[in-house]
């Protein structure tokens, strides 16, 4: 079967994440860079769904011509192959637009993906609309949220799994189909030395679609106040006893 | 949240392994109120501490390196984070096999158990290592891996159960005050506290912290990759955190250990990636750690495919895979050594900096010794931060030779190699006549000094009888047998020296001789125009320096010293004037250059172009006085290095090429030659016996030993007079010798010239150990053209040090036979010192 993976290179943080001066932007220059752990996981599928069936692992990443470093992470997780497709624009319109045209380039020379996986948020902007927005384009079907990927016996039909309040939810879908996966669908594997080296060779095309920008821009981001811990002191020795038993209760622990 | 004290003893800065240590030291050294600080939370502060590879390979060419590693060792035994795993480094090509035969020799000179041992026994000791691809393997079975962090945590729970120490962790330093040149305080954004003393332990930020004192710390940040892959179930099966030994696969400039279930791989193969001290994030906007930068893959693809080639088997494991990755921040000096001592900008200001895990506990103990009793038992001119020029504390200076050194960590480095880049930094005004002559120049301290001058090429033909080529590669680097031809020209004729490097001071005022007699072994007491040769000591009676002294007037002195020691002997000497500002105290050293006059004809060259007399009665050796040499105002002073008559002729800087070629002119019928430091410092020293501070004398050696003392004791006290008289009371331990190497033809028929830092063996290859430990060395190693011989100096304990003894030498793991010539400091050339007298 045919995959194709899409991935964000998105900044690693660290404890703190600082802005830039104008404020539009995470300051970057003393991070690396990653995939979110959501497409880790979604790497991680397509490796063990073509090693078990059979195929090929495409990954592909809209961005600057840096992306081709996430690209490659991926190819040494075990992905054979890898498509830059050049952007500029940050919104999530553009960057559906984006796929959903290089996409439709590579299906037209070679067929379509049996199933195109998706990390379920980027793990910086987290629009939660990127891999819904690439369905429609190509009129395919989709589950986000998905922790559990099974291709059906006859290789038609793809199961997803995903989590809700009331279970778990079970979807049929028939192929070629799109999902949004979540992390906790697998437990990524670090990259060999070996699937390093042999990446660091693997190919990787460019495209250029021309899109047009999407309607969301970024005004401004906000650093959430840190929250502070608050103590309150209930009382002291056994004069606390009474509010401790209110509060107990308030909580609902006894 | 704790509180600072207002005031301590010492504030020491950084709490990675070398201000842990540096406060556990002075803890047990008896100082009372200490506080540690760091920037970031403990255990892990967040510096290079945090993220090192924690492996220890005993073994290193530098003795003081060696010593304080060997020392750390045992102070992680001591505190139970030890854990000897043995330790070997490959040689893939025949150029490292010879350079392992080279440590084995330094393995020997220092006293560290190490073997060189074949393929197959590599293979037995690791049995993942592909030995097809190896020639040689060098084991040291004390090699270890320890535990900086948890010894640290140690260190300050043992200086805090003395009542000693106060720690805070997450206090930031906002500045440092100083007054009058010397430390007052230091603020943080805890509070501010009063002190005379600080030690900046900041590993790669040590530069931005000096600098709030007005110092500088001449390091620069640079990367370090590694990367941990595994689960490797070989590894895991061993249920420890190392079961196999190091493996340093020298070639490609790596190493391979164990840890746990992983295999760390780390290079120093990769380009330098050099780092601003500024620019490194705080704790928080760090990914992993400060030090801890993001792994740039690119750089380290080709170490992954040497790592492979050595690792085959278990790097190649189903399911392993690259678990962690870093660059990791080290800090790098211009010279690869630490930065340890006070700085010589700000009084009660020390730096204990670029220091590596191997050596933090080592390095505590040295500066709590240096601080508390003024020296070292360890000789530190290799590591004293006091060692650079100026124009070697700069920030271009400083980034050029990391970037040139970084490669040279794992390299193979010759003794003598010559540093490329930021060359030119220091030029005498002869400088143009030198390149026309074709110099080949030597750096020191930023200086060009031309070693020899291909000018003089055609001697090789005049002297072709007397002037050995050397056979071996190794031997001719960095050498030219040129030297030796320039030598006998000068011992025939007359040459010319450059010394413009020298190192001069002025001393003067109504205290400058009581000051001057406090300073010097010597009398100094002379009759204006007299010059006197001198030990200086330090407080343990050690050699400080060796200097000429000479009085320019009742209440005015000029001290002459060698251009390598120049910083740290200006420090000694101004860390040590009068209170009373009864001596000034200047440094003239690019006031004055200076030319090196020698040989049977230097008189002759002399008279032609000065109206004074300089004859042998009125200008006795020994003496010194200004003359006019064709309008150039010129102190001369007759003396010689080399042991032949002349004189050290010292002008104005800005008339220095006038100079140069009124002697060269008047010189051309006398034959007269350009001569370099080959000459200078190697060929006619050693025919000489003269002793350099550096090699023969150091800290760990006394005048008695050196055959430096005098027959008589003045009166007025100095530094190191007691256990100077001690010394002489009980005579020597060891004695400064001179050796003829008897045969020198290696098992391949070539003839072989061993070097300085070569063991000193008995005749049954046995180390020589004197009765404080110190091991016999080559201190010195050279030709002695004139007298047809190839010299060695070394130290030498009783019953060796006679006259007539045979020993052996290791060079490059073959044993020559040698014989003891001189027990003491009479020369070989010219016992009576006819020639100089002359």
């Amino acid at each position: 079967m045919k995959v194709l993976v899409c991935i964000k290179r998105v900044p690693a943080p660290g404890g703190k994440l600082s802005l830039t001066e104008d404020g539009t932007d995470i300051d970057t220059r003393h991070l690396g860079f990653t995939i979110g752990p959501h497409e880790e996981c979604a790497v991680e599928e397509a490796v063990r769904l073509v090693a078990e069936h059979g195929g090929q692992v495409t990954v592909l990443s809209a961005g600057p011509p840096e992306v081709e470093e996430q690209l490659r992470y991926a190819m040494s997780m075990g992905a054979n192959a890898g498509v830059l497709v050049e952007q500029s624009a940050q919104d999530p319109e553009a960057t559906a637009r984006a796929l959903a045209e290089a996409i439709g380039t590579l299906e037209s020379e070679d067929g379509p993906f049996d199933l195109v996986l998706l990390g379920n948020e980027s793990a910086d902007a987290g629009n939660y609309q990127v891999g819904v927005r690439v369905a429609c384009s190509l009129g395919r079907p989709v589950v986000g949220g998905v922790k559990g990927v099974e291709v059906g016996a006859e290789g038609t039909d793809v199961f997803l799994r995903r989590e809700s309040a009331e279970g778990i939810e079970v979807y049929q879908a028939p192929l070629p189909a799109i999902t949004a996966v979540k992390e906790g669908l697998n437990l990524p594997r670090y990259p060999s030395i070996q699937g390093r080296l042999r990446a660091k060779k693997g190919p990787v095309r460019t495209l250029r679609p021309e899109v047009p920008q999407g309607g969301l821009r970024t005004v401004r981001l906000r650093q959430p106040p840190e929250k502070s811990k608050e103590t309150v002191v209930l009382g002291y020795g056994a004069d606390a006893a009474d509010s401790v038993v209110d509060l107990l209760v308030e909580k609902g622990m006894v | 949240m704790n509180t600072l004290p207002d005031s301590a003893d010492v504030v020491v800065i950084g709490a990675g392994i070398a201000g842990n240590s540096v406060a556990h030291h002075l803890a047990q050294a008896g100082w009372h109120n200490i506080v540690l600080l760091d920037k970031g939370p403990l255990p892990d502060p967040g510096g290079s501490t945090g993220h090192a590879s924690n492996f220890i390979f005993p073994v290193d060419h530098s003795k003081e390196i060696t010593a304080i590693t060997v020392d750390s060792m045992h102070q992680y035994e001591k505190l139970g984070m030890l854990t000897t795993s043995g330790g070997i480094e490959v040689a893939r090509t025949e150029e490292r096999v010879e350079e392992l035969k080279r440590r084995m020799a330094s393995a020997k000179a220092w006293g560290i158990h190490s073997e060189l041992i074949s393929p197959e026994r590599v293979a037995e000791l690791v049995p993942f290592v592909d030995t097809s691809i190896v020639k040689l393997g060098f084991w040291t079975p004390s090699a270890a891996v320890v535990d900086p962090l948890q010894s640290g945590a140690l260190m300050r729970e043992q200086a805090q159960g003395l009542g000693a120490l106060t720690v805070s962790a997450n206090t930031e330093v906002s500045g440092i005050d100083t007054s009058g040149g010397r430390i007052s305080k230091v603020r943080t954004d805890r509070g501010d506290i009063d002190t005379d003393t600080v030690v900046v332990a900041c590993g790669v930020w040590s530069p931005r912290i000096a600098r709030m004192a007005g110092a500088r710390i001449p390091l620069v940040p640079v990367v370090h990759q590694l990367i941990d892959v595994g689960p490797i179930p070989e590894l895991a099966e061993t249920h420890s955190e190392i079961g196999y030994p190091i493996v340093r696969d020298m070639d490609p400039l790596m190493y391979e250990r164990q840890s746990g279930a992983d295999l760390e791989v780390g290079s120093y193969a990769h380009r330098a990636i050099l780092h601003e001290p500024d620019d490194i994030p705080s704790y928080e906007a760090a990914q992993l750690s400060p030090t801890q930068l993001p792994f740039t893959q690119e750089d380290f693809d080709p170490q992954m495919e040497d790592a492979l080639e050595l690792f085959p088997g278990i790097l190649n494991t189903p399911g392993a895979g690259i678990r962690h990755s870093i660059n990791g921040l080290l800090s790098l000096t211009p010279d690869g050594g630490p930065v340890l001592g006070e700085t010589p900008e700000v009084k009660g200001l020390w730096s204990a900096a670029s220091v590596w895990i191997k050596e933090g506990p080592g390095v505590g103990k040295v500066l709590a010794d240096w601080m508390t009793h003024g020296s070292t038992e360890v000789d530190m001119h290799g590591a004293d931060i006091a060692r650079f020029y100026p124009n070697q504390r700069t920030t271009t200076h400083v980034r050029a030779r990391a970037d040139e050194g970084f490669n040279k960590i794992y390299g193979i480095v010759h003794p003598n190699e010559q540093w490329e880049s930021n060359r030119g930094q220091r030029l005498s005004p002869f400088h143009p006549r030198e390149v026309e002559l074709g110099a080949r120049f030597f750096e020191v301290g930023g200086w060009e000094r031309p070693h020899w001058y291909e000018s003089n090429r055609a001697l090789l033909e005049e002297y072709a009888d007397r002037v050995d080529d050397r056979p071996h590669e190794w031997d001719a680097r960095w050498w030219s047998p040129i030297i030796n031809a320039e030598h006998l020209a000068l011992r025939e004729r007359v040459g010319v020296i450059d010394l413009t490097a020298f190192a001069q001071f002025d001393v003067s005022g109504p205290g400058a001789l009581d000051y001057l007699q406090r300073m010097a072994l010597a009398q100094v007491d002379k009759p204006v125009g007299k010059s006197v040769y001198t030990p200086i000591l330090d407080h343990n009676g050690g050699f400080r320096s060796d200097l000429t002294i000479i009085r320019l007037d009742t209440d005015s002195f000029r001290i002459i010293a060698g251009g390598s020691d120049g910083p740290r002997d200006k420090k000694w000497f101004t860390d040590h004037l009068p209170a009373d500002g009864s001596v000034v105290f200047t440094d003239v050293t690019s006031a004055v250059c200076t030319i090196g006059l020698w040989g049977p004809r230097a008189r002759d060259v002399l008279s032609a172009v000065t109206e004074d007399d300089v004859s042998a009665e009125a200008f006795p050796f020994g003496t010194a006085r200004y003359i006019d040499v064709d309008g150039v105002p010129t102190l001369a002073l007759k003396i010689s290095y080399v042991g032949d008559l002349g004189w050290e002729l010292h002008a104005p800087f800005d008339q220095g090429l006038k100079l140069w070629d009124t002697l060269f002119e008047a010189g051309r019928e006398h034959g007269i030659v350009p001569a370099g430091i080959g000459v200078y410092g190697t060929t006619g020293r050693l025919e000489k016996g003269y002793r350099l501070m550096g090699a023969e004398l150091e800290s760990e050696y006394n005048p008695v030993e050196a055959g430096l003392a005098l027959p008589k004791v003045k009166s007025p006290d100095f530094v190191g007079k007691e256990p100077y008289l001690r010394a002489r009371e009980r005579g020597p331990d060891t004695t400064l010798c001179t050796l003829t190497v008897d045969e020198c033809t290696d098992s391949n028929g070539t003839r072989r010239y061993p070097q300085a830092h070569s063991p000193i063996l008995t005749t049954t290859g046995e180390r020589i150990v004197d009765s404080r430990a110190r091991s016999s060395y080559v201190t010195s190693a050279g030709s002695a053209p004139s007298l047809g011989e190839y010299l060695l100096m070394g130290y030498l304990p009783a019953p060796y040090a006679a006259e007539g003894t045979g020993l052996l030498v290791e060079y490059m793991g073959e044993q020559y036979p040698v014989t003891v010539v001189r027990a003491g400091r009479t020369p070989l050339f010219d016992p009576d010192d006819e020639r100089m007298k002359a």
